[in-house]
């Protein structure tokens, strides 16, 4: 049992650092790298244009969900006329960078963490070893730059369109003014919550990067399976990871900006 | 930065000098003490049957395994005892050629053949464009620059591979089984492409592969490797006169499996388990 729990907790500490080499290496990597801006917009498009669909559908869902919910728990205390205020609150603060990651880790991810594990089995990160190229500089800092600039686009997509969701529940749908609803929103969203909102961003779209492509990146170590199923494994373990890891750093951010 | 590889010794006549390799997975000995000398501007061959560790070889000569001891010296200097930039000094010296092709599927043949010179190099755009172009016209091609290696023929993406391969223009190319999966036809003319331009860039190369005929054809120098080690080196006029039971068996395998056949057909011998 003892020796169980030391095996384990020696294998996630030894786990933490090789990831966190593996992300120092990458960002490192970047400097003097040929023709990174090329492969940033590429990644750019992979990671940002192309997941946009899905951002805006979620996020509009998420919005009219909430001002449908929202509406009728504020009703019992007569307070609908905030309904601005906790739709855009809690879509700015909360909701929409932890939703807007998700369902990135979902799509991006996932694709990011496939392909690197397909690069790996079919010797195309080898190749670039023997060539002297870095596979870092040139597979994966492109990704987590990108990831650092589309995430908090993405992210403020996601709450614009969730807010505006919220204004067709409670002032389409449901008896409440329009012009109360937006001045609620108006008075209620300060530079401190979209702060907040693009920190969060940043954070979620560089942890989840990292984690997706360390995963594709070592498919071959994974020892219980190889081929199309280790490739798989990488897959599954990058979103679920990555998931826990933006709920555990949405956890810590609050708890952080919360005292201040 | 200078590179820290000095010029050669003067007596630095192999390119490669392998002594000692040892290549263990878990308690699997692969490499068991492996030598080899591979001359400046020759074609040498591996031979041996599958699962001898040829490939795990050809990796270590080209650092993408660690051997667990051995020493292998490129032009007269011990690659285990060199630095980062020795060792990325000789990365830009050498090429590999993977079975698998290893191109990348995402770039077009043009991408692909300039990723090396774009990723190694300081050279400009233009001369990267220049030289990808006229490494894709020698190798026939040039008219499909813009397509992907996923839209071309097997024998195709081995040319693009190759093409990737020399235009670094490097001074030794390791082919990894470049004919596996081809057909006969094919795999000649894979063996008459590494001839045609092993003669045209005159780069030293390590082949390894399982075609014998085709090999003793190609190549300047054959080596044998049997259990871990290597069993035969030599010309292929001393590879055609061994009296050595492994390369005897190499070298007679088409006549032999001819018999066994014939003697299984006649319901007189069981096939031997060297064929199995």
């Amino acid at each position: 049992m003892l020796e169980t729990l030391g095996r384990t907790s020696l294998a996630v500490v030894g786990e933490l650092g090789n990831f966190a080499l593996f992300a120092g290496r990458s960002f490192a990597s970047a400097v003097g790298s040929r023709k990174l801006g090329r492969r940033i917009m590429r990644a750019l498009y992979e990671q940002g244009v192309r997941c946009l669909p899905v951002i805006v559908i979620v996020g509009l869902f998420t919005g009219l969900v909430l001002g449908l919910q929202g509406y009728y728990v504020l009703n019992r205390y007569g307070s609908t006329s905030v309904l601005g205020e906790l739709v855009s609150l809690v879509l700015i603060r909360e909701l929409g960078p932890v939703l807007a990651a998700l369902m990135l880790v979902g799509q991006a991810g996932s694709a990011l963490a496939a392909e690197l594990g397909i690069q790996r089995n079919s010797e195309q990160i080898a190749a670039l070893e023997t060539m002297g190229a870095s596979p870092y500089a040139y597979l994966i800092a492109p990704r987590l730059i990108a990831a650092a600039l589309s995430f908090p686009i993405q992210t403020a997509f996601f709450s614009l369109v969730g807010i505006w969701g919220g204004f067709l529940s409670g002032s389409w749908l449901l008896p409440l003014s329009g012009g109360v609803y937006w001045s609620s929103v108006h008075l209620a969203v300060k530079p401190a919550d979209i702060r907040e909102c693009f920190l969060k961003a940043v954070v979620f779209g560089l942890l989840t990067t990292a984690i997706c492509a360390h995963n594709g990146y070592n498919t071959h170590r994974r020892s219980r399976a190889t081929g199309a199923r280790a490739v798989s494994a990488s897959t599954t373990r990058a979103v679920v990871v990555s998931s826990i890891a933006v709920l555990a750093a949405d956890y810590i951010i609050t708890s952080l900006l919360v005292g201040t | 930065m200078t590179a820290t590889i000095p010029a050669p010794a003067a007596s630095a006549e192999f390119l490669l000098d392998v002594r000692g390799v040892h290549k263990r997975f878990g308690d699997l000995t692969v490499l068991g003490g492996v030598d080899l000398t591979v001359p400046r501007g020759q074609v040498i061959t591996v031979l041996g049957k599958s699962g001898t560790g040829k490939s795990v070889f050809l990796k270590c000569l080209a650092g993408i395994v660690t051997p667990d001891a051995g020493e292998i010296c490129f032009d007269g200097h011990a690659l285990n005892a060199a630095n980062a930039v020795a060792r990325a000094e000789f990365r830009r010296r050498c090429s590999y050629l993977f079975q698998s092709n290893a191109l990348f599927d995402s770039l077009t043949a043009l991408e692909n053949v300039a990723l090396p010179l774009e990723q190694t190099t300081q050279v400009p755009n233009a001369e990267i464009r220049e030289r990808c172009l006229e490494a894709l016209r020698q190798l026939e091609l040039e008219r499909f620059r813009d397509e992907h290696p996923g839209q071309l023929s097997g024998g195709m993406q081995k040319r693009l591979a190759l093409a990737r391969a020399i235009v670094t223009r490097p001074e030794l190319v390791l082919f990894d089984e470049p004919t596996a999966g081809l057909d006969p036809l094919r795999r000649n003319s894979v063996f008459e492409m590494i001839a045609k331009y092993q003669r045209q860039f005159g780069f030293t190369a390590v082949l390894v592969t399982h075609d014998v005929p085709e090999a003793l054809a190609v190549s300047d120098r054959i080596a044998l490797l049997d259990s871990g080690r290597m069993r035969f080196q030599g010309t292929p006029a001393e590879f055609a006169r061994s009296d050595d039971p492994a390369v005897r068996a190499f070298r007679d395998s088409a006549g032999a499996l001819r018999d066994t056949i014939a003697a299984v057909r006649r319901g007189e011998a069981p096939p031997s388990e060297d064929f199995l």
